[in-house]
């Protein structure tokens, strides 16, 4: 069995109103107990006007738990799930600014870009931008092939997540808008199931 | 969605300022607190042509004008306004607010602020003081358009009320009190999609719950400001009557259950009674009602009733597992949950169980509270003052105290016949908080005695409030127990510092004269002989009155959990 106080890698989701400020609230549920955020994804969802927080942090089980009640309880916040990596399928976009000159003399682009599965998105005389998306450790590889050429800029987005088990949110969402919901959107989930928190 | 309308038939013009007052009118907001300033001065003008409808004390500080008004919330049970302008107007809340959140209080704080226009431009009396509230507030937000102003103060007041209760604070812009618009009628909420402030109560929780209570040989209930939130006083008086259980509080749940009632076995925590402490680590089940485990109640967390199968009710699912892992979390509102486990568990005797807190409560009183309430020393105690005071208000008054030793004397000693009769800052420990509390508990309870008892530290922190006594006539007994000290701190410094006293040796004013010069009668006792029949001028005195009482200066309050150590480490000297 999983152990509560090992750290380990989370993928928190949550799902949201739209409004101002709601970011701020969010963060500083993190912020005030000293957590570091890894990544943070603001976006639509799979519903119109409902936005969808992907946030990635490194802690135990236990803390995980107890930041998704704290989410929750933000009045404009719909529903909050976390899973582990196995239980997610993501990604994340990398950018890569290089100098085309010292690029094209020295590299051979096309193996890079086969080898990497890397776009060049951009070309010009003066420099060329590459993309790639992946995983950290795919996304880091291709950045420390290109260190030794000059990798003028680099940059790489927050982690977005689908979650495997997931029927999306509509379902619930019309049990949210009912004054007198049903026991199952109203349940707490976690006294309800704690060995399997995902219940959608 | 659904929403439910109550809309007047025709449609009227208002302006924002009058569309607030409007709400504050149709939520049942009668009295106000608050200070005028630049940014919520179109308000104020709105105002002065309400004075018929609406009841507005002007304070002397914004942080007076808010603590009185989690005094008038926590007597009457009422969310309590309060306005303040712009800028410092508004940071100076921030205190209170803080105070109302980590206390449930439920409190809409209207703030006034600059013009939309100049939002961002550091104009004059400008505060970003919607993030630095996000933390200390259950909800904010922040208007810039008139027509908004219904909606979003119906959702202020419902949010405030509902659920955990909290303060909710609305910043205003100048525009947009001024702004004149098209007015439907108030609609009041009733509900919000992404809020879920009352959970449909799980059956197989309750079940097992019952299930624990009715195998329990010593099951001890402990409780918290939530039986009174959930003005569930009666429904918890029944479960616990039923199974014959003995009831401990916390110093927020404290007059939920009447002090003479023979299961109340007192008062949990770093101060709280022997027996309820020690037992803690000896009962089998514990249940937990309305209340959050709180440091100063707990103690050593990874010593506190490792023995016991622990149920915890609550309506905030995230004070489940927050601190003490429950073997059943009850999550409800308490006024729904107790009754399904009154009707489950079953009618018991448990007096050899009651026996056991009785015989702690003996050896606390020979060793402790004896000298206490009946000192043999030529000093007064805090404790007798609290004592006379029980004999003369007979358990009927509301004590509202600050924060110190007087707080934790007053707590464990002052007896209570009804409930909401307890005002204190308890999460937060707000020196200051005593006098605008008393303010704000008396306009909430204006048939009652209000007792504010004071130490000589806090009531400096606030003293200014004087002037809305002053001013409105409002009928406070204030009790200042003066030990020339910062007396919790200087107790500390004594048992963990050596007695190396850094600063906490504070010097008083002439607190009658200070009194006197507001129009507030007042005497100071130094004298035991003196002491009851001043207590009695006191109670019985037409309008607000001080009276400062010089008590030892070196007296500690006992017992004591220190901190660090577990509940049944308790010291009782």
């Amino acid at each position: 069995m999983e152990l509560n106080n090992e750290k380990q890698e989370y993928t928190i989701t949550v799902y949201t109103e739209n409004q101002v400020g709601l970011l701020n609230r969010i963060a500083i549920i993190f912020s005030r107990r000293k957590i570091n955020v890894e990544s943070l994804n603001t976006s639509p969802s799979e519903i119109a006007g409902i936005h969808r927080f992907t946030i990635v942090i490194h802690e135990s089980r236990e803390v995980v738990i107890k930041l998704v009640r704290q989410i929750e309880k933000q009045v404009e916040v719909l529903k909050a799930y976390f899973n582990t990596n196995d239980e997610i399928v993501w990604q994340e976009l990398a950018l890569y600014k290089v100098l085309s000159e010292e690029i094209t003399e020295r590299v051979k682009v096309e193996r890079l870009l086969r080898e990497f599965g890397a776009r060049a998105i951009a070309i010009r005389k003066d420099f060329i931008v590459f993309e790639t998306t992946g995983h950290r450790e795919e996304t880091n590889k291709l950045m420390q092939a290109l260190e030794p050429f000059g990798l003028v800029e680099f940059v790489r987005s927050a982690r977005v997540a689908i979650i495997k088990e997931s029927s999306g949110f509509h379902e619930r969402l019309k049990q949210f808008e009912k004054q007198e919901p049903s026991e199952e959107v109203n349940e707490n989930e976690y006294l309800g199931k704690r060995e399997k928190i995902f219940t959608m | 969605m659904e929403t439910i309308i109550e809309k007047t038939p025709t449609t009227t013009t208002l302006t924002g300022s009058q569309a607030v007052l409007e709400a504050c009118i149709a939520e049942g907001a009668d009295t106000i607190f608050g200070y005028p300033g630049g940014a919520i001065m179109p308000i104020y003008d709105a105002l002065y042509d309400y004075n018929d409808r609406l009841k507005h004390i002007l304070v002397r500080h914004e942080q007076g004008g808010i603590h009185a008004g989690q005094g008038y919330a926590r007597t009457s049970g009422k969310v309590g306004v309060v306005f303040a302008t712009s800028g410092p107007g508004a940071t100076n809340l921030v205190t209170g607010l803080a105070d109302a959140m980590i206390d449930s209080t439920p409190l809409v704080c209207i703030t006034g602020q600059v013009f939309a226009h100049l939002l961002g431009t550091d104009a004059f009396q400008e505060t970003d003081i919607i993030n630095i509230t996000m933390p200390v507030t259950k909800w904010n937000y922040q208007i810039t358009d008139a027509t908004e102003i219904p909606t979003v103060l119906a959702k202020a007041f419902y949010l405030a009320r509902s659920g955990r209760p909290g303060p909710v604070l609305i910043d205003i812009s100048k525009n947009a009190q001024i702004q004149s618009f098209d007015y439907e009628g108030y609609a009041p909420c009733h509900h919000i999609r992404s809020y879920r402030p009352a959970p449909v109560i799980r059956k197989n929780f309750i079940d097992e719950a019952v299930a624990l209570i009715n195998n329990a040989k010593k099951p001890l209930v402990i409780f918290g400001q939530g039986v009174i939130l959930g003005q569930a006083e009666k429904e918890f008086k029944k479960f616990i009557e039923k199974s014959g259980m003995p009831a401990a509080w916390t110093i927020l749940g404290l007059s939920a259950l009447p002090s003479d009632h023979p299961q109340n076995v007192g008062m949990l925590g770093m101060h709280g009674n022997y027996g309820p402490n020690v037992l803690t680590n000896e009962c089998d089940v514990l249940i937990a009602v309305g209340m959050r485990f709180d440091d100063r109640v707990t103690g050593r967390l990874d010593k506190y009733a490792k023995q016991a199968k622990v149920i915890h009710l609550d309506i905030d699912p995230s004070e489940i597992d927050k601190n003490v892992k429950a073997t059943v979390g009850v999550w409800g509102d308490c006024k729904e949950t107790l009754p399904l486990l009154t009707l489950g568990i079953e009618q018991k005797d448990r007096s050899e169980w009651l026996k056991v807190f009785a015989d702690y409560t003996q050896k606390e009183y020979d060793q402790c509270i004896k000298d206490e309430i009946y000192p043999t020393t030529d000093e007064m105690t805090m404790g007798e003052v609290i004592r006379i005071v029980n004999e003369i208000t007979e358990g009927n008054a509301v004590m509202v105290t600050d924060v110190g030793q007087h707080q934790m004397v007053t707590c464990r000693y002052a007896k209570f016949n009804q409930t909401r009769s307890n005002i204190t800052s308890g999460g937060l420990g707000t020196m200051g908080f005593g006098l605008p509390a008393a303010i704000g508990a008396k306009f909430g309870a204006l048939d009652r005695t209000v007792i504010a008892v004071i130490g000589d530290g806090g009531i400096q922190m606030t003293i200014q409030e004087l002037g809305t006594i002053m001013q409105t006539g409002v009928d406070v007994k204030i009790l200042i127990l003066n030990n020339q000290f910062l007396g919790m701190v200087r107790q500390w410094q004594q048992l963990f510092n050596d007695k190396r006293y850094s600063f906490v040796d504070i010097a008083s004013p002439d607190y009658v004269m200070v009194a006197k010069a507001y129009g507030i009668e007042g005497a100071k006792v130094e004298h035991r002989k003196d002491l009851a029949n001043a207590l009695k001028t006191m109670i019985q005195h037409k309008g607000s009155y001080l009276l400062e009482v010089m008590v030892g200066k070196e007296n500690n309050v006992f017992p004591m959990v220190p901190q660090g150590c577990s509940v049944s480490e308790i010291r009782l000297k």
